[in-house]
């Protein structure tokens, strides 16, 4: 990359992308530059950082609502957040360590590109479910916007499903508007202590299936269990089932008790209040159990949920592999050791059968060019996003190659 | 209302068109006798009316797909339709398009307990889905009050929202995969049975396109089981005012409740007369708050709303003390439309949403509007999300009031844009809206919404009419102006 435009204003945005356009010269698309060893690398010769673009514009926690200019750094949004109760329901995962930065450094617009979501995304939904509105600008050097600042919203088509999870190739964004939602009063993690796999599978399938709002259901093995840092689950001496309930006192009462009254037969269980709770969670979220161990390749795989260990049992054949799950087993995170694919012929393989999608969240940049880092497409799926993608960008100059080669 | 004219050369091909599509669809599955048609003529909103120049009923995806690919090679346009309860006019036919008619695509293909979701064909009834799995004590989130007969494939074209939809979301937030084919042919899968797109999220961009960029011949949805315990309040508020700071304060507090309906002093009348739900007649403003989980839950919140309602002025409050008691609560807001279809010859519902917060003003300047049309409106509203549905009441048999009616109502969806809100909030834009949208998007806004659409269906086969105001050629869309050679950006920040 030579030179790095840091526009200040959307107008600024659309004169960098029309220029870039005009000379068919890439951009790489970058928010606050957090997560730019996710994707695939991108060849071009300029930056387009939004970082520049910051600041809460609209907030009115009555209704539910914000809007911010898309570079605003996310830790600001949750301060303000935080200061009346509320929250990002979907809990954004912070990925900077995981990819050798630092905490806390990711903007809302690229959260919102990537479509990042934490362990309440089996009950509050992803990025995707909480983006409102959106102002951007397309490939072709265009302002243009869609949504609103109201939650029930069906005029016209919902391009902000669109933009979250492309990755900065359809549009550079520059204002977005999320809902947010009262953070919980209190919350509990009722704990299953030593269950192997399959047993947890079940153990969290129970609780998903029932009537008690669980928010968080994740499974880690004894070695990952054994790292964290909340002193209940590092000295549980094996593996460790998390079942998360959040909302008013006297119900996450209830509904604590309950699950482990009618877990009961699984054997032990333990609870984790407040701070471990939320200690715990964080860690899931934030892939913490891989954080210290930086040689490993991490692919992120969604799955149905009772696929979960059929996939993790297929790939750790043989391989040094490390598992764990969130979402109810439909989210697995797995640690890889270095290889020349990757592992992704074997993962692609073991999930052709049960559908979902893996994703190749940390690796070397000489990997990340020369594998799928996101779910490769049949051919059909493969040219409608080829269409789609010169709907927005027909010159190819946003953030070329980060999610498919060549596009 | 103006449709895209017809096409003299495929009207004149009629016969030979149904014969080609008796050969892919035989038998019955193919209706070309005008008076057949007949039934097929209009959908929820009833003011337009059209019959089709063909229905087909196919039953397979297969045969799906070879009609879409015979209409595209023919250039003949197709408009999808699943129940025909739009109430925007979204499967108006056209008199030279196929209207391709979902109804048999209506089985339920996989219930999957342990994945907590079901896998329907689109013609199944969304509360057939509920029904389903309702013995294992699960349910369907989504409930649009047409629930009864509006099938999947629609609330996915048209992302249908429901009462419980504040706490529980719309179709979109429990929509887990799709089965499409594009108006070429091409059969895609979008999603599963797993959580998140891989790629473009697709599945979202479907939500809610109005039947214009696909046709749906499978869904996968997600299941939830069953609150334990649901309780309905009931508060009569002075007036509109009050009504609405009273939501607002239960939302400040850090309450989602499972729904929040608000009902005018019009819309109060109304349907305390048609079911005598119980309703209080000397007040403005009705707010029915629903709180669902587990008993202890609802107890605790329903004392807490109870003193929220008290602080903002409640002069009504009541709990109700059983099921049937709750039910009887809303029973007069289910019955509102009907209600107000019993002091009425005609009504138009409209479908605005705007910030909750500007509700008291809204309504008022409806009022002053109300006087000047000389036409009565009734008002219900989805208090939690903002989502506001007037009845304007007229008399179609009047020269010129549904006119006068539709001016009215286009007048209220402007204000709706103008306060901050959008024209529609879970009807759809169809035909009803199509030209409004200018209000709430500039040129650019609609030429990149098009080009989405050029994506799917490059010559505007599928559902031409509906939701834009005017129709752009794909290779027009696609041009671009370039200026080079100059960078006109002389401030800009660069390092």
């Amino acid at each position: 990359m030579t030179g790095i435009f840091r526009p200040e204003s959307a107008r600024q945005v659309a004169d960098a992308v029309a220029w870039a356009a005009a000379e068919e010269e890439p951009l790489e698309v970058l928010g606050r530059a957090s997560k730019r060893a996710f994707g695939r690398p991108v060849q071009a010769g300029q930056g387009l950082e939004l970082s520049g673009l910051a600041g809460i514009t609209l907030y009115e926690a009555e209704e539910l609502v914000l809007s911010a200019r898309a570079g605003t750094p996310i830790a600001e949004i949750e301060a303000a957040l935080a200061e009346k109760n509320q929250e990002l329901a979907f809990e954004p995962p912070d990925l900077g360590p995981l990819l050798g930065g630092e905490a806390g450094a990711g903007s809302i617009g690229g959260v919102l590109a990537c479509n990042l979501a934490g362990p309440r995304r089996i009950k509050a939904g992803a990025a995707r479910d909480h983006f409102l509105g959106v102002s951007a600008v397309s490939g072709r050097g265009e302002a243009f916007k869609s949504g609103g600042r109201v939650v029930k919203n069906v005029t016209g088509y919902d391009l902000c499903k669109l933009m979250a999870g492309s990755h900065g190739t359809l549009a550079a964004m520059t204002d977005v508007t999320v809902k947010v939602l009262p953070a919980a009063e209190k919350t509990r993690t009722v704990l299953l202590l030593g269950l192997d796999d399959d047993k947890a599978l079940a153990a969290m399938t129970r609780a998903l299936g029932s009537a008690h709002e669980v928010s968080g259901a994740a499974h880690l093995p004894a070695v990952l269990a054994a790292d964290s840092e909340v002193s209940y689950v590092r000295e549980a001496g094996g593996a460790v089932t998390a079942l998360r309930v959040e909302g008013t006192g006297p119900s996450v009462e209830y509904r604590s008790a309950a699950l482990r009254r009618e877990l009961a037969d699984l054997g032990e269980s333990e609870e984790l209040h407040d701070r471990n709770s939320a200690g715990f969670w964080q860690e899931v979220r934030d892939v913490q159990p891989f954080v210290a161990r930086p040689e490993c390749l991490v692919w992120r795989v969604s799955v149905p949920p009772q696929a979960g260990p059929a996939v993790a049992g297929a790939l750790a054949q043989g391989q040094d592999a490390l598992a764990y799950y969130d979402w109810g087993g439909g989210l697995l995170w797995l640690a890889l050791p270095p290889s020349k694919d990757g592992g992704h012929a074997a993962l692609r393989a073991a999930l052709s059968g049960c559908g979902g999608h893996a994703t190749l969240i940390r690796g070397p940049e000489t990997l990340r060019a020369a594998i799928p880092v996101f779910q490769p497409q049949d051919p059909a799926m493969a040219a409608l996003t080829a269409r789609v993608k010169d709907g927005f960008d027909p010159r190819r100059v946003l953030n070329p190659g980060r999610m498919v080669a060549g596009l | 209302m103006k449709m895209p004219e017809p096409d003299a050369t495929v009207l004149a091909r009629r016969r030979e068109i149904a014969r080609a599509l008796n050969a892919i669809v035989p038998g019955e599955g193919v209706i070309a006798d005008r008076d057949e048609l007949a039934v097929y003529e209009s959908d929820g909103l009833t003011a337009y009316r059209q019959r089709p120049l063909i229905a087909v009923l196919p039953e397979t995806v297969e045969q799906v797909s070879r009609i879409l690919a015979y209409c595209n090679s023919e250039g003949i346009k197709v408009v999808p339709r699943g129940a025909g309860t739009s109430l925007s006019g979204g499967a108006l036919p056209l008199a030279d398009g196929v209207l391709l008619c979902m109804a048999r695509f209506s089985r339920i293909l996989d219930i999957d307990f342990a994945n907590r979701c079901v896998v329907a064909q689109p013609g199944v009834t969304n509360l057939g889905i509920t029904k389903a799995v309702e013995s294992e004590g699960f349910y369907y989130a989504p409930d649009p009050s047409s629930q009864i007969a509006c099938t999947i494939g629609g609330n996915v074209a048209e992302n249908s929202g429901g009462v419980h939809c504040l706490k529980y979301g719309l179709t979109t937030n429990n929509l887990l995969g799709l089965e499409m084919v594009l108006i070429d042919g091409t059969v895609l899968r979008l999603g599963g049975k797993h959580l998140d797109a891989e790629g473009y999220d697709l599945l979202g961009l479907m939500t809610g396109s109005e039947g214009l960029l696909g046709v749906i011949t499978e869904v996968t949805v997600r299941i939830l089981q069953a609150p334990e315990t649901a309780r309905a309040l009931l508060f009569g508020f002075p007036t509109n005012e009050a009504g609405g700071n009273c939501v607002a304060a239960i939302i400040g507090a850090g309450i989602i409740p499972g729904g929040m309906e608000m009902m005018d002093r019009a819309a109060i009348h109304a349907a305390e007369d048609f079911v005598q739900a119980g309703y209080p007649l000397d007040v403005e403003s009705l707010l029915i708050v629903e709180l669902d989980g587990p008993e202890v839950e609802v107890d605790d919140l329903i004392a807490r709303i109870s003193a929220i309602a008290a602080n903002c002025g409640a002069v009504t409050s009541r709990a109700s003390e059983s099921e049937e008691e709750r039910l009887k609560f809303w029973a007069g807001r289910k019955a509102a439309f009907p209600a107000v279809g019993r002091i009425s010859p005609d009504y138009y519902c409209m479908d605005g949403t705007i910030p909750r917060h500007r509700l008291p003003e809204v309504l008022k300047r409806m009022a002053e509007m109300s006087a000047r049309y000389g036409l009565r409106v009734a008002n219900v509203f989805h208090a939690g999300d903002g989502n506001l549905h007037p009845l304007i009441l007229y008399d179609a048999n009047n020269p010129g009031e549904l006119e006068n009616a539709e001016a009215f109502g286009a007048e209220i969806l402007r204000l709706c844009v103008e306060v901050g809100g959008v024209l529609t909030g879970e009807h759809g834009v169809g035909v009803e809206k199509r030209d409004l949208m200018g209000t709430m998007f500039s040129e650019a806004d609609l030429a990149q919404q098009q080009r989405v659409k050029c994506a799917f269906d490059p010559d505007s086969l599928l559902n031409p009419g509906k939701m834009f105001p005017e129709l752009h050629r794909c290779a027009e869309l696609g041009r671009m102006h370039i200026s080079r050679g100059q960078i006109p950006f002389p401030d800009l920040p660069r390092f």
